[in-house]
C-alpha cells in the first residue's frame, strides 16, 4: 500500500544527512510556513487536519494548541517527549534513529505556530545513541539557516536542547516530565493547572510526543484539508505501529488509520501471520497498557462488524469487549503464550515504575504482583482472583496520573477475557508448570 | 463570591478556594479527611487520596459532572459547582479501597506506637477501614536508620504523605531529608544516614499523621489519653514560644504546637522550647487546651461534643440506612 507520509523517504540512502534529506523534499514546511503563513494560519492548519495525538490517549492535536495560556509575559515552550518507554511501542525510536530531520521540521514548524522561542526534546535514557544523532540533525539545521536567530531571515528565532532521562517510565507522563527536565524527582504533578498554564518552569508548554510532532511538516507541506481526508472518520491520517510478539514480521509499519486489524496481522505487507503457523490467541493493540483482546474480539467487535486500526474502532464496546489504540505497541500472542504469564509480567513492570507518590498506585501496583506471582507459581485460590478484580478496580481511577489506570487496565482484561487461564492455574498448577515450561512440579 | 454545594449544603466562598476549604467553612462531618494535605505548607496535597469526592457538576457553566473522582483539596472550586462527598456511595466505596491500600503495609502496631490516640491513620481506618484484612504477604520492612537525638524515623508506619519533606523544605534552610527511591520501596530518608540537625527539625513531628516521626524524649513515656494538656507560653526569642505542655501531675512529659480543629498545628515551635524545657518553671501556665477530637486522646478531657451534622441522602442515590 502506498500513501506513506512519514516514512515516504525512509529508504534514500543517507536521508539522515541534511542535504540528502533536504534534497529529496525536506524542510519545505518550515519555508512555507515562516515564509507565507501566520503562526494562526499554521495552527488552524493543523486543527483542520485532524491529527490526534500519537502518545496513546489520541487528543486532538490543534485542541491541545488552543489551550495554551497566549498571555504575552511569560515565554511558552514546547517540549517533544521522546521518552517512549511503554511495553511494546518503538516507533518513536525508529522515527528518531532514521529521520531525524523530520521531527526537527516539525519542531520548527510547530514552535512556530506556537510562538514558542526554546523547545526541548525529552528523551529517554536507554536512548543514548539517539542523542548525538539528534544533536548532529541539530547542528546541520543550524548550519543551514534553520535553527538560530534568524531562521531563513524572516526573524523567527528558536534553540532546540536535547535531555536525556534516567530512563524512568513515570517521566513519560507529561508533568512527571517536565519536573524531571526541570532537575527534580520525576513525580507527577497535581492537575490542575494544566502544563498549558503552568507547565516548565511554571510557564504555559506543550508536550507532544515525537510521531504528532513529526507529522506536523507533512501537514503543512499537503494542507490540513488533503490530510484529513487520509484515514477514517475521526482518525484522519496514518499511524505508525510498532509490531512484535508472535507474528513473522515484526517490526515499524506505517498503515492508514481504517486498516481492518485482520489484514494487519495476516497481510503480507504487514506483519505477515502468526509466526510458525501457530493460531492467533490474543493481541494487546496499543501498548501494554491498554486492555487485552482474545482473537474473536480483535478481529471484529463484539456487534460482528469488522475491526478497524482506528481510535473509534478500537473503542468499540467500552471496556467489556474493546480496548484503545494507545500508542500502537501492537503485542501478538499466539495459542502457546500464557496469558497469566504476561499479566504478571506486566504488574511486575508497573510495580517497579510506579513513583510511589499516591497510595493506591504504590501499593495496588505491589499487591497486585504478589498475588499474580502466587497465581503463576501454583499457589494461588480462587479468591485471589476476584481479589485482584477488586484491586484493579479500586486503582482504576482514583491515581494522580494515568500510571495507575494503566496498571490496573491489564490484569482487569485479562482476567475478563481469560478468566479460564487463571482457574486452570489455581486449579491444575503442577499439569500448568510442565505444560508451559517443561518443568516437573517441585512442590 | 462564588457558591458550592456540598453534601447538599450550600456554602459561599472566595475564588480560588479547593473544595476542602469550602467544606471546612461547613464544618462536621461533610469534610473529607486529609491524611496529605496541610494548609499551612506550600504544596501539600494530592497524594494520599483519601479525601476523594465525586463533582457531580462542574459549575453553573459546564453542568457536566467530572469524569473521575477528584481530590478534593487540590482542585478549585467554581461557581455552581456541586459536589457529593459521604451522600455518593461511589466515594466511600473509593475511600475504603484507599484505606485498604494504605494499611495493608503498615505494621498496626499501634499498641506499642507511641502516635496512637492522635493518628489521623487510626481515626480513618476507624472511620473507613474494613474489619478483616485481605493480604497474606509479609508487611513491608525498612532498615532502620537514626536519624538524630530527638526524632526517631520509624519508616514502617509511613504513609507517604510528604508533610514532613515540606516541612524542611519550607521551613529549615537546608533540608536533610527527603524522598529516595520509587514505588513501594519509596522511603523517607537522610542522604547516606546523616543526622537531622537544624532548629525547627521537631515540627516534623507534628505533621506527621501516624507514627512514623515521633519524639524521642517522650518515647515510651506514657499514653497520650494519660496526659493533661495544658496551653503554655515562654518568652522564646526563636519562635512564638505558644505550646501545649503535655503533663501528669507536676511533670511536664512532651512539648508540642498548638493544633487547631482541623489537626494542623497553629504556630510552628523551635526545637529547644520543644525537647529541652521540660521543667514547669520554664514556662507560665496558661490554662487546660480544649482539644477537640473524635478520638481516644478526647476521652478524658469531658469535652462538649459538637452537634453533628445531619447528612441528607439524595433520593435514589443511597439506600435508606436503619
Amino acid at each position: 500500500m502506498g500513501g506513506k507520509i512519514l516514512l515516504a523517504n525512509m529508504d534514500v540512502p543517507g536521508i539522515r544527512d541534511f542535504d540528502v534529506y533536504h534534497a529529496s523534499g525536506g524542510y519545505k514546511s518550515v519555508e512555507k510556513a515562516l515564509r507565507d503563513m501566520t503562526p494562526a494560519q499554521v495552527a488552524a492548519e493543523v486543527t483542520r487536519s485532524g491529527l490526534r495525538g500519537r502518545g496513546g490517549a489520541g487528543f486532538p492535536t490543534g485542541l491541545k494548541w488552543s489551550f495554551l495560556d497566549k498571555k504575552p509575559d511569560k515565554p511558552r515552550f514546547l517540549v517533544c517527549n521522546a521518552d517512549e518507554s511503554e511495553p511494546g511501542t518503538f516507533k518513536d525510536r525508529y522515527l528518531m534513529q532514521h529521520l531525524p530531520h523530520l521531527l526537527i521540521e516539525g519542531l520548527i514548524v510547530s514552535s512556530y505556530a506556537l510562538g514558542v522561542k526554546s523547545c526541548y526534546i525529552y528523551i529517554r535514557g536507554e536512548f543514548k545513541y539517539l542523542v548525538g544523532i539528534l544533536e548532529k540533525a541539530i547542528r546541520e539545521a543550524h548550519l543551514h539557516g534553520f535553527l538560530g536567530e534568524n531562521i531563513l531571515g524572516t526573524g523567527f528565532g528558536l534553540q532546540i536542547y536535547v535531555h536525556p532521562g534516567a530512563g524512568a517510565y513515570i517521566c513519560g507522563e507529561e508533568t512527571a516530565l517536565l519536573e524531571s527536565l526541570e532537575g527534580k524527582r520525576g513525580n507527577p504533578r497535581i492537575k490542575p493547572p494544566f502544563p498549558a498554564f503552568k507547565g516548565l518552569y511554571g510557564c504555559p508548554t506543550v508536550v507532544n510526543n515525537v510521531e504528532t510532532l513529526a507529522t506536523i511538516g507533512p501537514i503543512i507541506n499537503m494542507g490540513g484539508e488533503a490530510y484529513s481526508k487520509i484515514g477514517k472518520g475521526k482518525s484522519t491520517g496514518t499511524k505508525l505501529i510498532s509490531a512484535c510478539g508472535n507474528i513473522n514480521k515484526p517490526g515499524v509499519y506505517e498503515i492508514e488509520m481504517g486498516l481492518p486489524v485482520k489484514d494487519f496481522i495476516y497481510g503480507d505487507a504487514y506483519c505477515g501471520g502468526i509466526a510458525n503457523d501457530k493460531k492467533l490467541k490474543a493481541v494487546i493493540p496499543g501498548g501494554s497498557s491498554v486492555p487485552i483482546l482474545p482473537a474473536d474480539l480483535i478481529v471484529n467487535t463484539a456487534s460482528g462488524v469488522q475491526r478497524l486500526m482506528t481510535f473509534e474502532s478500537m473503542a468499540d464496546g467500552d471496556f467489556i469487549s474493546g480496548t484503545m489504540l494507545g500508542s500502537g505497541g501492537f503485542i501478538v500472542f499466539d495459542e502457546d503464550a500464557c496469558i497469566v504469564r504476561n499479566t504478571w509480567n506486566l504488574t511486575r513492570f508497573y510495580r517497579h515504575e510506579s513513583c510511589g507518590q499516591c497510595s493506591p498506585c504504590r501499593e495496588g501496583t505491589g499487591w497486585m504482583e504478589n498475588v499474580l506471582h502466587r497465581i503463576e507459581h501454583g499457589q494461588g485460590k480462587m479468591s485471589d482472583i476476584d481479589l485482584l478484580v477488586r484491586i484493579a478496580k479500586n486503582i482504576e481511577g482514583t491515581t494522580i496520573c494515568p500510571l495507575g489506570d494503566a496498571a490496573a487496565w491489564p490484569v482487569a482484561s485479562a482476567i475478563r477475557h481469560f478468566r479460564h487461564e487463571f482457574e486452570e492455574h489455581v486449579l491444575h498448577p503442577a499439569e500448568v508448570l510442565e505444560k508451559e515450561r517443561g518443568l516437573q512440579a517441585v512442590y | 463570591m462564588i457558591k458550592v454545594t456540598i453534601d447538599n449544603v450550600t456554602v459561599e466562598t472566595e475564588e480560588g478556594t479547593t473544595i476542602l476549604q469550602a467544606a471546612r467553612k461547613i464544618g462536621g462531618k461533610i469534610i473529607p479527611p486529609a491524611m496529605c494535605y496541610y494548609s499551612k505548607l506550600k504544596g501539600s496535597g494530592g497524594k494520599c487520596r483519601t479525601c476523594l469526592v465525586k463533582v457531580s457538576q462542574s459549575s453553573t457553566k459546564d453542568p457536566r459532572p467530572m469524569p473521575k473522582l477528584v481530590a478534593s483539596c487540590s482542585t478549585p472550586v467554581q461557581d455552581g459547582m456541586v459536589v457529593q462527598n459521604l451522600t455518593s456511595p461511589e466515594v466511600i466505596e473509593a475511600r475504603k479501597g484507599i484505606v485498604e491500600f494504605l494499611l495493608i503495609n503498615h505494621p498496626l502496631d499501634c499498641p506499642v506506637c507511641d502516635q496512637a490516640g492522635e493518628c489521623d491513620l487510626q481515626d480513618l481506618s476507624f472511620g473507613f477501614g474494613m474489619a478483616e484484612t485481605a493480604t497474606e504477604e509479609e508487611r513491608r520492612e525498612f532498615p532502620v536508620i537514626d536519624i538524630g537525638d530527638y526524632i526517631k524515623l520509624h519508616m514502617n508506619r509511613c504513609i507517604l504523605c510528604y508533610r514532613c519533606v515540606y516541612v524542611a523544605d519550607q521551613l529549615t534552610d537546608k533540608r536533610l531529608h527527603g524522598v529516595l527511591y520509587r514505588g513501594d520501596v519509596t522511603e523517607i530518608s537522610t542522604f547516606i544516614s546523616k543526622g537531622i540537625e537544624n532548629d525547627f527539625s521537631g515540627n516534623m513531628i507534628d505533621v506527621c499523621p501516624v507514627g512514623a516521626l515521633t519524639d524521642k524524649t517522650f518515647r515510651f513515656k506514657s499514653r497520650v489519653w494519660f496526659l493533661k494538656p495544658m496551653n503554655v507560653h515562654r518568652d522564646c526569642p526563636k519562635c512564638s514560644g505558644k505550646a501545649v505542655a503535655w503533663m501528669f501531675g507536676n511533670e511536664i512529659y512532651r512539648i508540642t504546637a498548638r493544633k487547631d480543629k482541623y489537626g494542623e498545628v497553629e504556630d510552628f515551635i523551635c526545637n529547644e522550647c520543644r525537647f529541652d524545657k521540660k521543667n514547669p518553671a520554664d514556662w507560665v501556665i496558661e490554662g487546660p487546651r480544649h482539644i477537640i477530637r473524635q478520638s481516644v486522646i478526647s476521652a478524658n478531657h469531658y469535652e462538649k461534643e459538637e452537634k453533628p451534622s445531619v447528612i441528607k441522602p439524595i433520593e435514589g442515590t443511597m439506600e435508606k440506612q436503619k
